[in-house]
């Protein structure tokens, strides 16, 4: 198991390095002057090349990688062309306010993804399963962001029971009270019904395939009620599931760019649009790191999941 | 012995109640006035702000007083340029590179600094001396270049302060509108506590992490104090009861703004009462808002949307006929219902009755028949078609609606006998482009390009387009535009330090640049916001900025 582990980590580290070097290379490769936020067209040719050499653009490409990798593993994202603010502090408010809209959307998901995908799966071909099939996929055919847009329309416009955008009343500390939940209801169901949709198929298809299993058979002939053979099929569906879980969690920690945005929730979809659009580069870089790590740490701890749930892993 | 639970939470819950039930009634005896920005992020806050001008609306004006001010009272007439904390100004007689500006006596910073000649100074050299402790280059960029001429500044006595330019130059009183006085007092405070906090630090350090600090706990002069700020979220700001200029004490007890990058969202905010005031509202929820019984306000604003035309070799307009033609086909009419009302018709790059007007002898309008008439004696008919092709963005900044905007006026052009090609790019990429020029590759073969601007001050407006000092990539003469006659008109302008004979010496450039007509004028913005019937005392300027001292809310 300890090998195991060790193993696993080790693929990580080159994976975090080549992310690093992806993500830099792909920011500076977009056509665009990084200084655009600071430096308006207008500017003298002086003044632009003065400032290039202050923010550093004047090194090469290998020097500027090089000073960029080494400033990270210090903790040192470097500072936000645009707004000034230190990119590590930057980018780790919105991975927390981006972590509480994930993982409010993962459960959501999860839940009714894991709801419609058992019910699927031993009603099949039945209504029920007809029904949960078509929500899981009208989950991951709507164009979230135009769910979201409805959902505004409906119930903020017309009712006025939720409100339309922001990430709370503005308190100083987020606190899980009403007056600030109620500001996660529409972005946090908006952004669950692909996670719902993919995890309710897969949860489908793994509970048909369980049921048909010989096991499951010698079950019943042993007189197991349904309740337990239902244990032993959420058993068995576990690991896959919460793999699946874990996916969407990671791909939800990268924030939806276009949920944050149509609802003004200030988490790293929310910075990546703002500092793809300020052509931040520091910005841009630090926010793509930090988020590719998270998604490379969070395989990690699901696959340590998975090896404990089913120690079989790490014996393959 | 332990005291039963519930005596002892009874107690605290009353407490608790009574905070609860209070809360609401002290909020609503509070008038606060909420504002959804287009800005991603909230503008910065330590003097110069980014996000173009409408940083300079939002954190700029309310909080700093600028040595010059424009008027912003006025909804019908146009802005003019005002004393802000300097109550005078001139020219020396015999150097006109030096300026002396008399300060207003008796203003104090928001954290009850006093200004005077010395804070000037201060203030210069933060973007202008590269040795100052102080200096910081994220804001050397929105304030150099915008007073391309200005070099220092020195103190002459406690309210006296001369500044000195790299030529003689006449703008530099407009140009000054854009610096914005910050307290170096404070930024003293905010330095000497990242120095206790990290003595080891190197100064440059020491004063970054100050200029931090002091963005998140900003003072300066202006009408609103900052009260509060959450990067990314939203600010708050609260009145300065004692600002110098009482018609500028604010009415309301708070706003608060909030940035809402996404227009159905700014849309959805003030639908469902969530803010009380956003700007540009979706156009096709104009109707929708206003039968929620909220305000459109708009006006005239210097903010030109053209295709800025290319005088490179083998350009299609270098005749005049044609784009003379080109302004005379375009429906401006027919475009204004396209955008539900939103816009100006340009007669030029300033509207008739501004200052710079000068009357100029082409008249822009849509009369097809002349334009056909331009476009057959320059050899080209509907039959046999003159190709153009302009450089445009399917989005971004200021640009309005590019898309169906430059598709409309394709159309329009259509039946003058211009066969135009669009090379649509991205607004980031064609906002860079701008800046090399049509002779660049980056212009793709394109002759015109199609970027909105500003025409605030003289340079902005004019200069930067028609002098040959400005051509690529010195500035954004994108199109090569400009001969001796220009340089000349530019020069007048220039050294006419007489406010009257300035304003003349800009009516006649102006007058000559629409005859010349280097660019097809096709709409001004009218910078349209939505805004609830309970918020009163908007007056929405012709200018880029607008004054939130006088707005109350019921």
């Amino acid at each position: 198991m300890f090998a195991y582990l060790l193993r696993r980590i080790g693929y990580a580290l080159p994976i975090m390095a080549g992310v690093a070097l992806v993500c830099f290379a792909l920011v500076h490769l977009a056509p665009g002057d990084p200084l655009v936020s600071i430096l308006p067209p207008d500017a003298s040719a002086d003044l632009a090349a003065q400032m290039r050499t202050l923010y550093g653009f004047d090194r090469s490409y290998p020097e500027q990688f090089a000073v960029w990798v080494w400033r990270a593993l210090q903790g040192d994202l470097g500072t936000s062309i645009a707004s000034g603010r230190p990119v590590t502090t930057e980018v780790m408010t919105a991975v927390g306010n981006t972590l509480r809209l994930a993982v409010l959307a993962t459960f959501i998901g999860f839940v009714l993804g894991s709801l419609f995908g058992f019910v699927g799966g031993y009603f099949q071909r039945a209504w029920p399963d007809r029904l949960a099939s078509t929500l899981a996929v009208l989950g991951v055919s709507v164009p979230h962001y135009w769910l979201g847009m409805v959902m505004v329309i409906i119930f903020s416009a017309i009712l006025g029971w939720l409100p339309a955008t922001g990430g709370g009343p503005g308190d100083k500390d987020w606190a899980w009270d009403w007056n600030h939940l109620q500001y996660m209801v529409l972005p946090a169901i908006t952004m669950s019904v692909i996670p719902m949709g993919i995890i309710a198929r897969t949860v489908r298809a793994l509970v048909a395939e369980i049921l048909a299993q010989e096991f499951i058979v010698g079950l019943r002939a042993k007189g197991l009620t349904h309740l337990g053979i239902f244990a032993h099929v959420v058993k068995n569906a576990a690991p896959t599931a919460l793999a699946v879980m874990g996916l969407q969690l990671g791909y939800l920690l990268g924030g939806s760019i276009l949920i944050e945005t149509v609802f003004a929730w200030p988490g790293t979809g929310f910075l990546l649009n703002s500092a793809i659009f300020q052509r931040d580069l520091p910005l841009l870089q630090g926010t793509i790191l930090v988020l590719a790590m998270f998604f490379v740490v969070l395989n990690l701890l699901v696959d340590m999941l998975q090896t404990l749930l089913d120690p079989r892993i790490a014996r393959a | 012995m332990t005291r039963p639970l519930l005596p002892r939470l009874l107690p605290c819950a009353a407490l608790s109640l009574a905070a609860l039930l209070s809360a609401p009634a002290a909020l609503a005896q509070e008038k606060v006035l909420r504002i959804a920005m287009t800005a991603a992020d909230i503008p910065r806050t330590l003097g110069q702000p980014d996000q173009g001008f409408e940083g300079n609306r939002f954190t700029g004006i309310p909080m700093y007083d600028a040595l010059t001010h424009w008027d912003l009272s006025k909804a019908d007439a146009a802005s003019v340029l005002i004393p802000g904390l300097a109550t005078s100004w001139a020219v020396d007689a015999k150097d006109k590179t030096k300026w002396v500006f008399k300060l207003r006596p008796g203003v104090k910073f928001h954290d009850g600094s006093e200004l005077n000649a010395d804070s000037v100074v201060w203030n210069v050299r933060k973007v202008l001396d590269k040795d100052a402790v102080h200096f910081d280059a994220s804001q050397v960029g929105v304030t150099a270049s915008r007073m391309p001429t200005l070099r220092s500044a020195r103190k002459i006595d406690n309210l006296t302060v001369e500044l000195t330019t790299s030529e003689p130059d006449a703008f530099l009183p407009l140009n000054l509108t854009n610096l914005f006085i910050a307290s170096p007092a404070h930024w003293q405070k905010k330095f000497d506590a990242a120095s206790s906090a990290n003595p080891g630090a190197t100064p440059a350090d020491k004063a970054k992490a100050a200029w931090t600090a002091f963005a998140a706990d900003a003072s300066g002069s202006g009408p609103f104090k900052m009260a509060r700020f959450v990067a990314r979220e939203r600010l708050e700001l609260v009145p300065n009861k004692t600002y110098w200029d009482p018609k500028r004490t604010p009415k309301v007890d708070r706003v608060v703004l909030l940035p809402m990058p996404e227009a159905n969202a700014r849309t959805a905010a003030i639908m469902s009462g969530q803010v009380d005031w956003i700007e540009a509202p979706s156009p096709d929820a104009m109707a929708a808002i206003q039968g929620r019984g909220h305000k459109i306000y708009f006006n005239q604003q210097p903010h030109v949307w053209p295709w800025q035309l290319s005088f490179a070799e083998g350009s299609p307009w270098l005749d005049k006929r044609v784009r003379q033609a080109a302004n005379l086909c375009v429906d401006r009419t027919g475009l204004l219902k396209l955008l539900g009302g939103m816009m100006g018709s340009p007669k030029g790059t300033v509207p008739p009755g501004h200052p710079w007007w000068g009357n100029p002898k082409f008249d822009i309008r849509y009369d097809v028949a002349a334009g056909k008439k331009l476009m057959e004696e320059a050899g080209h008919t509907p039959a046999k078609p003159l190709k153009v092709k302009v450089q445009i963005s399917a989005s971004g900044s200021g640009q309005m609606q590019p898309l169906p905007m430059n598709e409309f006026v394709q159309q329009s052009l259509k039946q003058c006998g211009f066969d135009v090609q669009f090379d649509v790019i991205e607004w980031n990429t064609l906002f860079t482009n701008w800046r090399k020029g049509a002779k660049d590759p980056s212009a793709n073969g394109a002759n015109a390009i199609n970027v909105s601007f500003a025409a605030m001050d003289p340079f902005f407006a004019m200069v930067r387009f028609t002098s040959t000092k400005t051509f690529p990539p010195v500035s954004n003469n994108w199109g090569y535009f400009g001969n001796a006659e220009f340089d000349k008109l530019i020069a007048d302008a220039r050294t006419s330090f007489d406010d009257k004979a300035r304003d003349a010496a800009l009516a006649k450039l102006h007058a000559r640049i629409v005859e010349e007509a280097p660019f097809v004028w096709i709409a001004h913005d009218v910078g349209p916001r939505a805004i609830a019937a309970k918020v009163k005392g908007v007056v929405q300027p012709r200018s880029w900025f607008i004054d939130l001292a006088p707005v109350t809310v019921d």
